[in-house]
């Protein structure tokens, strides 16, 4: 018995040594691939908007691939799935950095996830590149932030609508849905409103919880708000679900856009996917890309990514623009610094400039965030957006707004020797607060 | 959608509008002359511009750069006069105008695929396609759209569609012009239709408050705008009152203090009508759960799934009908919801006999193993469907709203309040008439006697499971209309259906109807004071003190099976 026994155990000892050996043949050959992390959700609420960018990374990988990798490597991909669970965002980014190694880290979609995973990157000392249009007010070492800031989407967008072709609107009903992207944003349009020399009574804000459904109170409302012998245009930070029905109800209620327009932040190709744009058409959005900008660029981008996902049918958007500039960013940056080493590569990354979709060149500034063209589209039958305006220059990302009281002080470089992200000029310390 | 674009409409403004102010000081003189030559010319020959002039001003819209220089063009052809001008204004404001880039010239164009058939912007004759490199759509902004809009005004004032005059009354009263008062006095004076001519006069009335008539005439026009009484008049009025002074003033805040005292009147009136809607939407989603929970007593957290799925039934039926059957979409709904009674019934029966069956009187385990359900049926519909929305239409009897006084009623929710109460009906019949109704009922009061009577009980079982997520199935072909289809839909409304039927009285069907239009009329009637967040934290905390009071909710279900 116990002869047999032992042989057992040794015969057990000996597959396991086998199988590690195994197991180890492949990780040797990693070494020769660099690892990228992709911190999307895959399942849960957020999955909706995040799958995509999943899907685009993976498609920017392969193509840096079939381009001869980097620094004489291949690239490769670590996806994980963090489940529009805020905790376990910061769990998984731990993951990819302390076990699989990666050299930088895509992902986030709402400001609560990325707040999550902040300590975890300072931490550890690696990057992520945040790729959605958020409120401000922070500036982190370890983070890129390569969506828009407010002053790259919201103040535009306002305006567009307060100038002759927008309409010359006197009265503003700030809608959004209950969270920090809208209260800071909208606290910031209400300041500039204000400082713009509109009064109070003529500024209507309102908040909804996420996922509302039952809209028709809140219409009727902005119609009556909009009675008032002014022009009047709606300002909509409402998020992703919630659009659908907020949407289906303008229709039903006959709002139409020439009457009063609503001016989203927060719906681009993908949201419209699903809904029927015909009782829309002339609604806008501001972004610093649509699908149905006409460049080069963008045609091949649009084309390649039919071919990867498998159906043409398919929308980009402004998200997944983001990551392809940061990608683009990062693939340059790690090249000049001849390493993935975090530390050199966030050095070398103030300064690159690489193509955007847009027609123009896209460049990381030192409070790690980018320079971006604002676009406004108009919403047309066939679910895309038809630019209106479009910013003459490039715009500067803003990290921490001048229209806030609390932040209007900060400023944010981390280039040596200041190297802060909430530096306050008017105190000369490094150390301020903003508003959230 | 578009049809009423085209056909919205109002009056030739005189260049006051923005357009005419900041771009043309060098082109001034010759575009004022033009227009004079224009006027004339529409003046000598009643019947307009001769088509070549027509022609002349449309090739403008080649080499018109920006908004405001195509705002020019569409007064230019407006001024005319010309009714043939409606074709290319209305093509334009539809984003159908193009421009050739070999020859500039301007074609009215329909999209097919990757290329555009053209055709004449004036006659509507086809003249071959293009590929969309080749030719530049002329673009259009809202503020454009309204131009247009305005100034297909009289054009459309004669049409011969009553809706089109209608549409063209309702514009001009929205955009007063005193250059409007001779086009409507002509218009009054030939209308036959009376609704149309009391519209046309309010619209007169309108055009002259911003005119330099006399102060009784000006009066006058108050009386009748503040007769009309809607939220329009109070827009109109608000401004004249901005605008005038003494008498006049007087009136105008007199006639809005009239009128915001009916639309207060009016406003409860929508409130309860908000709340109704927002109850029936309640009642659909939480009708099947009365019955696996309220009935069964099973802690069913996959009940939003079964909606969703009902959701995604209406969409594929859509889709088959969209590609093979586009004449019946009308009709999409009405097949798509035997399937989806079919389908969410039979998942149902499915997750009863393979799970549920097993785990009777384990309230505990039957919660945890159905929310895993829930998960796994969720990101079945992720990985079939993909993540993002899918596009459910609305078919055209469900769009749009009607009037009733000053209350706007919405196709779509007076749909869902119809189909939900009927709904309500037929399970209620169901449950109290048929012999299988008899049953269901017999085995939730006494199993053990229901069995020794003959009863199958198991698979009476597994038939109320089915019964409750089938209709849940068919709840979510009516939420489809009003809500997104992904695969979340069914979260949204897992928590409110356990709210009802929890507050309704678990196991009698008419507390379900009775709390779900309660807590549906409570929650419109604070969210205009409270906001629509605190107004259902405000709802929650009511209902949280409910239940101290009466454990179980409205009308609780008395006898044996409830102790047990």
């Amino acid at each position: 018995m116990r002869g047999n026994f032992s042989t057992i155990t040794r015969m057990f000892s000996a597959s396991v040594v086998a199988a590690g050996l195994l197991m180890s043949a492949p990780a040797k050959a990693a070494d020769d691939t660099i690892k990228v992390g992709i911190l999307h959700s895959l399942s849960g609420t957020m999955a909706i908007s995040e799958t995509t960018l999943k899907d685009a990374m993976l498609m920017l990988i392969d193509e840096q691939n079939a381009k001869g990798g980097l620094l004489g490597k291949k690239l490769e991909a670590v996806v994980v799935d963090p489940a529009s669970n805020w905790p376990l965002f910061a769990e998984k980014a731990r993951e990819l950095i302390s076990k699989d190694k990666v050299a930088a880290v895509f992902g986030c979609w709402t400001s609560v996830s990325r707040k999550s995973v902040l300590p975890v990157f300072s931490e550890l000392d690696n990057i992520l590149f945040y790729p959605v249009q958020y409120e401000g007010e922070e500036s982190e070492r370890n983070v890129f932030y390569t969506g828009a800031a407010p002053n790259q989407q919201a103040i535009p967008a306002v305006d567009y609508l307060m100038s002759e072709d927008g309409g010359s609107v006197k009265r503003w009903v700030l809608e959004g849905t209950d969270y920090v992207y809208p209260r800071t944003t909208n606290k910031i349009l209400e300041a500039y409103l204000k400082a713009k020399g509109v009064a109070a009574e003529d500024i209507m804000v309102n908040y909804t919880p996420f996922g509302f459904s039952d809209w028709q109170t809140e219409v009727s409302a902005i119609k009556k708000f909009g009675s008032a012998g002014k022009k009047t245009a709606v300002v909509s930070t409402v998020n992703g679900d919630a659009n659908v029905p907020f949407y289906k109800e303008l229709g039903n209620q006959g709002i139409k856009a020439e009457d009063i327009p609503v001016m989203a932040f927060s719906v681009g190709e993908e949201e419209l996917a699903g809904l029927d744009t015909a009782p829309l058409v002339g609604h806008l959005a501001a972004w610093n890309y649509f699908e149905s900008v006409d460049t080069p660029e963008n045609k091949k981008f649009i084309a390649d990514w039919h071919k990867f996902i498998k159906n043409d049918k398919r929308t980009t958007n402004d998200p997944m623009e983001a990551h392809y500039i940061g990608f683009n960013m990062w693939v340059k940056a790690v090249e000049k610094a001849g390493t993935t080493d975090p530390d050199k590569v966030i050095d070398a990354m103030i300064g690159v400039s690489v193509p955007n979709l847009t027609g123009g060149y896209s460049t990381m500034m030192p409070n790690h965030h980018i320079t971006k063209p604002v676009l406004i589209g108009e919403i047309q039958a066939d679910g895309q957006f038809e630019t209106v305006s479009r910013t003459p220059g490039l715009v500067m990302g803003d990290e921490w707004s001048d229209y806030l009281p609390d932040s209007k002080d900060l400023i944010s470089d981390w280039r040596a020797p200041l190297s802060c992200g909430n530096f306050n000029v008017a105190t000369g310390k490094c150390g301020g607060k903003g508003t959230n | 959608m578009t049809a009423r674009v085209r056909t919205a409409s109002s009056a030739v403004r005189t260049p006051n509008s923005t357009f005419f102010k900041g771009h043309l000081e060098p082109m001034n003189l010759f575009r004022a002359i033009g227009l004079t030559l224009l006027f004339l010319l529409a003046t000598l020959s009643s019947s307009g511009a001769s088509e070549a002039d027509l022609r002349g001003i449309i090739a403008k819209f080649a080499t018109a750069k920006g908004f405001s220089e195509i705002g020019a063009v569409v007064h230019e052809l407006a001024a005319t006069g010309d009714p043939a001008v409606e074709r290319p204004l209305a093509a334009l404001a539809d984003g159908n105008l193009y421009v050739r880039k070999a020859d500039s010239l301007v074609f009215a164009g329909k999209e097919a695929g990757e290329s555009v058939q053209l055709s004449n912007p004036l006659s509507g004759e086809a003249s071959g396609e293009a590929a969309k490199d080749d030719i530049t759509k002329i673009k259009v902004n809202n503020t454009l759209r309204r131009v247009i809009r305005d100034a297909l005004g009289t054009l459309t004032l004669g049409a011969k569609d009553p809706a089109v005059r209608i549409a063209a009354a309702d514009t001009m009263f929205k955009t007063p012009d005193a250059a409007n008062i001779g086009p409507l006095d002509t218009a009054i004076a030939s209308e036959s239709v009376a609704s149309v001519k009391a519209l046309l006069e309010q619209a007169r009335a309108a055009s002259v408050l911003v005119s330099d008539q006399p102060e009784a005439d000006k009066l006058a026009a108050i009386a009748l705008i503040g007769a009309r009484g809607d939220r329009d008049a109070v827009s109109l009025l608000t401004s004249v009152e901005a605008n005038s002074t003494d008498a006049v003033k007087e009136a105008a805040t007199a006639a809005i203090a009239n009128i915001n005292s009916t639309l207060a009147f009016w406003d409860a009136g929508q409130n309860i009508w908000y709340g109704i809607s927002l109850g029936s939407v309640l009642l659909l989603a939480a009708i099947g759960l009365a019955i696996t929970f309220g009935v069964m007593g099973v802690i069913n957290m996959a009940h939003g799934e079964m909606v969703m799925l009902g959701a995604y039934t209406t969409f594929v039926v859509q889709q088959v009908i969209r590609t093979s059957f586009p004449d019946l979409f009308d009709w999409s709904l009405v097949i798509a919801l035997p399937l989806a009674f079919l389908v969410s019934a039979l998942v149902g029966l499915i997750i009863e006999r393979g799970v549920i069956r097993f785990l009777y009187g384990r309230p505990l385990e039957t919660l945890l193993a159905t929310w895993g359900v829930s998960l796994i049926l969720q990101q079945a519909v992720r990985s079939i469907f993909g993540p993002t929305n899918q596009e459910v239409g609305n078919p055209s009897w469900m769009s749009g709203s009607f009037n009733v006084g000053q209350l706007a009623i919405t196709w779509n929710r007076l749909w869902i309040l119809v189909f939900a109460l009927t709904v309500f009906a037929v399970l209620l019949y169901v449950m109290k008439r048929t012999p299988w109704g008899l049953q269901m009922r017999a085995v939730t009061a006494n199993r053990r006697m229901a069995a020794s009577m003959g009863i199958r009980t198991p698979w009476v079982d597994a038939l109320t499971f089915a019964l409750g997520s089938g209709i849940a199935g068919i709840a979510g072909v009516a939420l489809s209309q009003i809500d997104n289809v992904s695969p979340n839909l069914g979260r949204g409304y897992i928590i409110d259906s356990f709210m009802v039927v929890v507050f309704g009285g678990v196991g009698n069907l008419w507390g379900t109807l009775v709390g779900a239009f309660s807590l549906g009329i409570v929650n419109k009637f604070l969210e205009p004071y409270a906001g629509a967040v605190l107004g259902k934290i405000v709802v929650l905390v009511l209902i949280i003190l409910f239940i101290q009071k009466r454990p179980r909710g409205l009308f609780a279900l008395k006898g044996r099976a409830v102790e047990a």
